[in-house]
């Protein structure tokens, strides 16, 4: 039998029954899916739902779905999902509670959550590294998001690494990937050869272990091992961008460096890279009642630092502009949020600058005020 | 009879003419008078020629606005220490604003007509005087400014800087 | 640190209001009871989130009087849908609280020093707390001075307080307001001007500023030109907050969290972010 570390491999067959055992075992399988032309995190039924031949092109301002060459039996030969996996740990809405009317008072009644476990079939190097970043946010300074940090804790984690980059990617430079990390329970790599794929498995905890247990594996090859261990290498050397080491020191030097206001003549303020970020945790809160007034729910919903009224004080927003909301979301993202959780909270994965319709690059965005730092 | 002498220790110990020399000294005493106003007096009402300025010992005068059908509107109150007056170094030499005493007022008026002619005549005087008066005036803009922004006021989305 | 614990961070707690008095056109004060019972703890500057159910919830600095954990008092002005509602509910209604949250006001590491306290229109609330604890032990500071600023004559919160509170022969307080009509007798002015009066030792002084932020940055400036030092200057910071509890990130200042971090924070500490635009 073996143990935690071990490689072991299974053919794509297996990849079906995997999810069988998972859904058998009660848990939800959220894996990619092809829906609306890209690739989603989506509860799957079975082998069948993932995308198996497609392959995506993502470059700034650009996200292309379509076909690999060959007839590609990859299963996971695009790069990233849409989102990463914060939808399923931290929904973009959650009922906080609701209360009634009670003489002239009300009562407050919790939110029972009978969230199903979930497991999650692909996580990237990226990813993973994201959900760790976010795990720190809410378990930090005193509180502790009881929602988040129960959904997370009853998800299953099964990583699959990547073998090649997109244009977009920078993780490597982020030191989030390509290679999966810790915090996971399967990694899995993905060999696509004479026509068939294959995976190499890893347990990394005695959950994954157990899962792997139900599964036809035999132990991998020195070749098999090898290649597993190139892929996400491979994956690293094919990354063209690159995130400053300092991002954090020249953010907070150039606060008020002219290339802000050249960004804004660019941003439309939309909110894609926000809600695309898998590390992006902003939300807000709305009260609402029904008809008779006597019942109110409180719901928080994803917000974003992009908005006009985010930073609303009675009066006025006390950022108004699109330069400083620019300057409030780059400047959290890499240099603040060091502060505030004692590491960076940018893990490379790109997808900012894809999903970014003018395709706004804050690599490149750090460079510049790099290189036009006053007097130096 | 005014005292000379006395009036110049009064002019020394006032912080508006703090670190003043002999000569200038004297030139101001010679153009001083002490004098006093009981509270609710009227120091100089606007309109009125500015002949004379004033050195505030002890007491408060507040500056205000009268306007027809309603209690005249307190631009500033002044007090201890303060200078009262700018207008007699503007031409047409009138005065802007009423000055009103709250209380028994002590002060020393210097006369603006004797002075400006001395300054004329003398323009180290006429700088030393306006050295020390731009200040004033510009800390009286300074603060009528904050106290026009209103900022206790309702917020109104006028989008002011919060 | 409040003996009420919530089971959930989220989840606001019934009050009882016992009583609603009408301070000023716009401002009105809440004494609170928790319907559960129990006491209600905390420290002066902190504020808790305030929610009229079925509306929306706010965060209000606590007004009260820290020695009396009875009664957790609230005084709050009418500027926006939730604060109105408020505005309306009466003795007997119910308020949902979250909290305390936040940094408070450093009154007992200012023992030894002149205290000085600068308030200005609303912001004299959050700083009542302050002052009751200041007056409780009155022997440790050296001078203890109340310099306010408020709009005109009819907006001069807690008048009758301030006047109790100058009856004292151990307090300084000093009023201004920014415009006013000839009933009035007392300073017109803004209340940077108190600052420059002087009457505290410059060397052995803290000062806790609370008001609009743009009076904030003045009576700063006119604190430092006396001679005070940045790290014993404390202001008392504004922004959204949806959470209270550092987790929805609207509160956030440069590198601070304003709910957690602040609302009081050490001058020197935000110096430098306090001259930058929309930060």
């Amino acid at each position: 039998m073996p143990g935690i570390g071990a490689k072991v491999v299974f053919d794509a067959g297996e990849l079906d029954h995997l999810i069988a055992v998972l859904r058998q075992q009660g848990m939800l399988v959220l894996g990619p899916k092809v829906e609306d032309a890209a690739v989603i995190y989506a509860p799957l039924d079975s082998a069948a739902d993932l995308p198996t031949g497609w392959t995506d092109r993502c470059e700034a301002g650009t996200y292309r779905l379509s076909r690999a060459a060959d007839n590609s039996p990859a299963s996971f030969g695009y790069t990233l999902g849409v989102q990463g996996w914060k939808r399923a740990l931290y929904p973009p809405r959650q009922k906080l509670f609701h209360a009634e009317r009670a003489g002239s008072g009300f009562r407050v009644l919790r939110e029972h959550d009978p969230a199903q476990p979930m497991a999650f079939l692909g996580v990237r190097g990226c990813e993973l590294a994201a959900i760790r970043v976010q795990d720190a946010v809410f378990d930090s300074h005193g509180f502790a998001e009881p929602g988040y940090l129960g959904r997370r804790r009853q998800s299953l984690i099964i990583a699959v690494e990547c073998s090649h980059a997109a244009e977009t990617c920078f993780c490597a430079s982020a030191g989030a990937g390509p290679a999966v990390g810790t915090g996971v329970d399967i990694v899995l790599n993905e060999i696509v050869e004479d026509g068939a794929a294959r995976y190499v498995a890893e347990a990394r905890s005695e959950r994954g272990l157990a899962v792997l247990a139900h599964l036809t594996v035999r132990p991998a090859t020195t070749d098999e091992i090898d290649t597993a261990r190139h892929q996400p290498q491979q994956a690293a050397r094919q990354q063209t961008r690159g995130l400053d080491p300092d991002a954090a020191g020249v953010l907070a030097r150039n606060l008020e460096n002219p290339r802000w206001a050249q960004v804004a003549q660019r941003c439309l303020t939309c909110a894609n890279c926000t809600m695309v970020c898998p590390t992006c945790y902003c939300t807000t809160v709305e009260d609402v009642t029904d008809l008779s007034g006597n019942h109110a729910e409180r719901w928080r919903r994803w917000d974003s630092c992009f908005t006009i009224d985010y930073s609303y004080i009675h009066g006025g927003s006390v950022r108004n502009e699109t330069a400083s909301r620019y300057r409030q979301w780059i400047t959290h993202k890499l240099s603040t949020w060091h502060s505030q959780f004692g590491a960076s909270g940018c893990v490379g994965c790109g997808r900012c600058i894809a999903w970014c319709p003018v395709g706004i690059d804050i690599t490149e965005e750090v460079r510049v005020l790099r290189e036009t730092e006053q007097g130096r | 009879m005014v005292r000379t002498e006395g009036l110049g220790r009064v002019i020394d110990e006032h912080p508006f003419f703090q670190g003043i020399d002999g000569k200038l000294r004297a030139t101001l005493a010679g153009c001083a008078t002490n004098m006093r106003v009981e509270a609710g007096e009227y120091l100089f009402r606007q309109g009125g020629p500015a002949e004379q300025f004033y050195l505030l010992r002890r007491g408060r005068i507040a500056i205000e606005i009268h306007a027809p059908a309603r209690p005249p509107l307190i631009v500033e109150t002044v007090g201890e220490d303060d200078v009262v007056g700018w207008s007699w170094l503007v031409p047409p030499y009138r005065w802007t604003f009423d000055a009103r005493a709250l209380e028994l007022t002590r002060l020393v008026a210097l006369d603006a007509a004797c002075l400006r002619r001395k300054m004329e005549e003398d323009t180290e005087l006429g700088f030393e005087v306006m050295r020390r008066f731009v200040p004033v005036i510009a800390h009286r803009l300074a603060s009528t400014r904050l106290q026009v922004l209103d900022l206790y006021g309702p917020p109104s989305g006028a989008g002011g800087r919060a | 640190m409040t003996a009420i614990l919530s089971s959930d961070p989220m989840l606001p707690l019934p009050f009882r209001i016992e009583r609603v008095k009408r301070e000023l056109s716009d401002t009105f004060t809440l004494e609170l009871r928790p319907e559960a019972g129990g006491r209600f703890a905390f420290k002066p500057g902190q504020f808790n989130m305030l929610y009229v159910f079925g509306v929306g919830e706010v965060p209000i600095s606590i007004s009260g009087d820290p020695a009396d954990d009875s009664v957790l008092v609230h005084t709050i002005r009418s500027v926006g849908g939730v604060t109105r509602a408020m505005g309306e509910l009466e003795a007997g209604n119910a308020l949902g609280v979250r909290g305390p949250y936040g940094t408070g006001w450093p009154v007992e590491s200012a023992f030894g020093d002149d205290l000085v306290i600068i308030a200005g229109g609303v912001g004299l609330a959050p700083l009542r707390p302050a002052i009751y604890q200041a007056l409780a032990q009155r022997e440790k500071f050296g001078k203890v001075l109340i310099l306010y600023g408020a709009r005109t004559p009819e907006d001069i919160l807690f008048k009758k307080e301030l006047e109790k509170w100058r009856g004292r022969f151990d307090v300084d307080v000093l009023v201004t307001v920014d415009r006013a009509t000839g009933r009035w007798g007392g300073t017109v002015g803004v209340v940077t001007n108190l600052i420059n009066r002087g009457g505290f030792d410059h060397l052995h002084t803290t000062a806790l500023v609370c008001g609009p932020e743009v009076m904030m940055r003045y009576a700063v400036q006119a604190l430092e030109k006396r001679g005070v030092s940045t790290d014993k200057i404390h202001l008392s910071m504004e922004r959204n907050m949806k959470c209270g509890v550092g987790t929805c990130g609207h509160c956030q200042w440069g590198p601070h969290v304003t709910c957690r971090d602040g609302p009081v924070f050490r001058y020197r500490d935000v110096a430098a972010l306090v001259p930058i635009w929309e930060l």
